[in-house]
């Protein structure tokens, strides 16, 4: 392989077999750059499935209290239940092994908040961090509410795009003060939601920060939780189900709530309504890597077929070849060392084009369903390597072939 | 000839029979027949002779059924593929009808191809090429392509390159086959130079005024030699 000599008449067969060199890479170099466009297009598909239809993340478990319906233990039916934060802290702690992110707010509906001349009335949140991933919020400027701001109650507050938009038009407001309901807040972040202009006209504020502003004491709304994603719809839907059940068995057991009770506690579960997304997603990945497949396999056969019409063609040249001395496993080794350098420039060359184009146009594409295109660059080389493997390998019969010719037979005169 | 001269070739009752179907078909029957050092020897024969046949196996490009051939003292038999390969580039220069030079390649590449295949490194190999190549007179033809040649010319690259690695036999099968007599009688010219200098060639071939510039005629009929003398040679030069 690193003979000097056999690189020199390798470049000169390359070199001074143009056309042939030319169609052989690029059946490899066009297979590569369609896989990567495939890959990536596939990606891109599933980007704009997923913003299509996810305002919130898609497996979130919501829970909020209601009034029972059932007499229990001395209670009357029709009470007003209310969540604290230790219900949540009861449930974060007691299964939290289970959980990805999790959250509790407190939120009012109408807060005024105003910025110099510029006023609104919006939905003000006290949330905690994991609150921005339950609800998919994409920070555009400066940072989301972190723990230490949750700990010691920091009056910092993240707003929504069209917030910003409404009370800053295009001015930065990171570091500006705010008021909120008359008490100034400092614009620590501003957030973009899949969810759209409705869910971008809320602000978030550190939960403490808000049950403090707002006198709630320990006072919960609601809380959310994610599962870690499973790539199976059924079984995240098994899994959520059973955490569901945990928590309201959980939650029932504290504060009193009669076994039977359907309206005390209410879970709603998203992902009951997001099936048709997995259903839609684990298709499309099938379909895709079916296709990528299918390209590759094109592309396998595409060199192996182009190796025997090279083999075929050189017949003579190996009968004169072995005539003047050459040893079986030297013209094995030439039509290798030939195809294998050919593919490996040619697909490094597909490889490369395909990404520029993804990585150049990629961001632009902004369609409905196609969002970003992009694809993972360990597949793409892996796909590569294989091709080039997959082309010596299919190379390897064609070269065996042909330095079993007979001298005698490929020098017979047609 | 000498008798202190060292036999080159000996062929000692050799069998060759190709299976056809179910019929098998004797193309050697027997053969006994040795070339000396420096010789220059005709074999000729009509098609279906074995004369090609003979070639090849002298040419360890097929093998013989039975008998024996020694070439130069080594004994040739049971050759696998690589050590034939490596006989063949040691001991053997080939020059064929239709010349069978490797086309994308130049003339000096094409002279020094058996020197690669020798292990030879690349500038003494092109050194040692040129000397050939300007042997035969084509020294300004270097960098051509063989389809930038004429017939004649192409032949005497051929020459050149069955003379490269230095061979102890040359082997020409037809070698004036697909050329003009003008050019076949100046390509003879050079065989018999080469031969002048010492070197052992065999020359097939069915047109007699050929094998009449040779030193001695074997004549092949239904596989046997029927008659091998040797001839007064005419020098091919009185005939451009």
């Amino acid at each position: 392989m690193f003979s000097l000599e056999r690189w020199q008449e390798i470049f000169e067969t390359i070199s001074k077999n143009k056309l042939r060199t030319f169609l052989t890479g690029f059946s490899v170099g066009s297979g590569i750059f369609i896989l990567v466009i495939l890959l990536g297009v596939s990606v891109g598909f599933q980007n704009g499935i997923e913003n299509q239809f996810q305002g919130d993340a898609e497996n979130i478990i919501n829970i909020y209290p209601g009034e029972t319906s059932i007499e229990y233990q001395g209670f009357n039916e029709g009470r007003r239940i209310q969540l604290k934060n230790d219900d949540f802290d009861l449930i974060t702690k007691g299964i939290s092994n289970e959980v990805e992110f999790s959250s509790s707010m407190y939120q009012i509906f109408a807060g005024l908040i105003t910025y110099k001349n510029e006023s609104g009335s919006y939905r003000v949140e006290g949330v905690m961090p994991d609150y921005q991933f339950l609800e998919k919020a994409d920070i555009i400027e400066g940072r989301f509410i972190n723990a230490n701001d949750l700990k010691v109650s920091e009056k910092y507050v993240v707003i929504g795009n069209r917030v910003k938009k409404d009370l800053f038009k295009n001015g930065s407001p990171i570091g500006k003060q705010i008021k909120i309901s008359g008490l100034n807040f400092k614009v620590i972040g501003v957030y973009t939601d899949p969810g759209g202009d409705r869910e971008e006209g809320r602000v978030y504020v550190p939960l403490s920060t808000a049950q403090i502003v707002f006198g709630a004491g320990t006072d919960i709304r609601s809380m959310g939780f994610t599962l870690p994603k499973e790539d199976n719809y059924d079984l995240a839907l098994k899994e959520s189900s059973a955490f569901a059940a945990k928590i309201e068995q959980l939650l029932k057991k504290k504060l009193q709530i009669a076994p039977l009770d359907e309206s005390a506690i209410n879970i709603s579960n998203n992902i009951e309504n997001t099936k048709e997304i997995y259903l839609l997603i684990s298709a499309m990945r099938v379909f895709f890597w079916g296709v990528g497949i299918a390209t590759l396999l094109a592309g396998i056969i595409g060199v192996s077929n182009i190796m025997l019409i090279i083999v075929k063609e050189r017949t003579k040249e190996i009968g004169i070849r072995k005539a003047l001395g050459a040893e079986p496993l030297s013209i094995v080794a030439m039509i290798l060392h030939e195809s294998i350098f050919v593919t490996a420039i040619s697909g490094l060359l597909g490889l490369i084009f395909g990404l520029v184009l993804l990585e150049v146009v990629g961001p632009y594409i902004e369609l409905d369903f196609i969002r970003n295109p992009s694809v993972n660059f360990n597949i793409a080389v892996s796909t590569l390597v294989l091709l080039i493997a997959a082309g010596a390998i299919a190379g390897f019969f064609p070269a065996w072939r042909g330095a079993k010719i007979k001298p005698i037979d490929a020098l017979r005169d047609e | 000839m000498d008798s202190n001269t060292t036999m080159m070739i000996e062929i000692k009752d050799l069998h060759k029979s190709y299976k056809m179907g179910k019929n098998s078909l004797h193309v050697l029957k027997g053969i006994n027949f040795n070339v000396k050092e420096g010789e220059l020897v005709a074999i000729m024969g009509s098609s279906g002779s074995g004369k090609s046949t003979l070639l090849n196996i002298l040419g360890m490009l097929d093998e013989a059924d039975e008998g024996s051939y020694t070439l130069d003292g080594v004994p040739i038999k049971n050759l696998n593929e690589k050590l034939a390969a490596q006989y063949r580039n040691k001991f053997l220069g080939f020059i064929f009808q239709s010349f069978n030079l490797i086309n994308y390649k130049s003339a000096l590449d094409n002279v020094a191809l058996p020197l690669y295949y020798q292990g030879m490194k690349r500038a003494e190999r092109m050194e040692r090429s040129m000397a050939y190549l300007e042997k035969v007179g084509l020294a300004k033809w270097a960098s051509h392509k063989p389809n930038e040649l004429s017939g004649g010319q192409k032949q005497r690259v051929a020459i050149a390159r069955a003379l490269a690695s230095d061979p102890k036999v040359l082997l020409a099968d037809e070698l004036t086959g697909a050329l003009d007599s003008t050019t076949s009688y100046e390509i003879m010219d050079l065989i018999q130079q080469i031969n002048d200098e010492g070197r052992t060639i065999l020359v097939v071939t069915h047109e007699e005024d050929i094998a009449h510039m040779t030193k001695r005629i074997v004549n092949l009929k239904d596989g046997v030699i029927i008659d091998d003398k040797f001839v007064n040679q005419v020098r091919a030069i009185q005939n451009v």
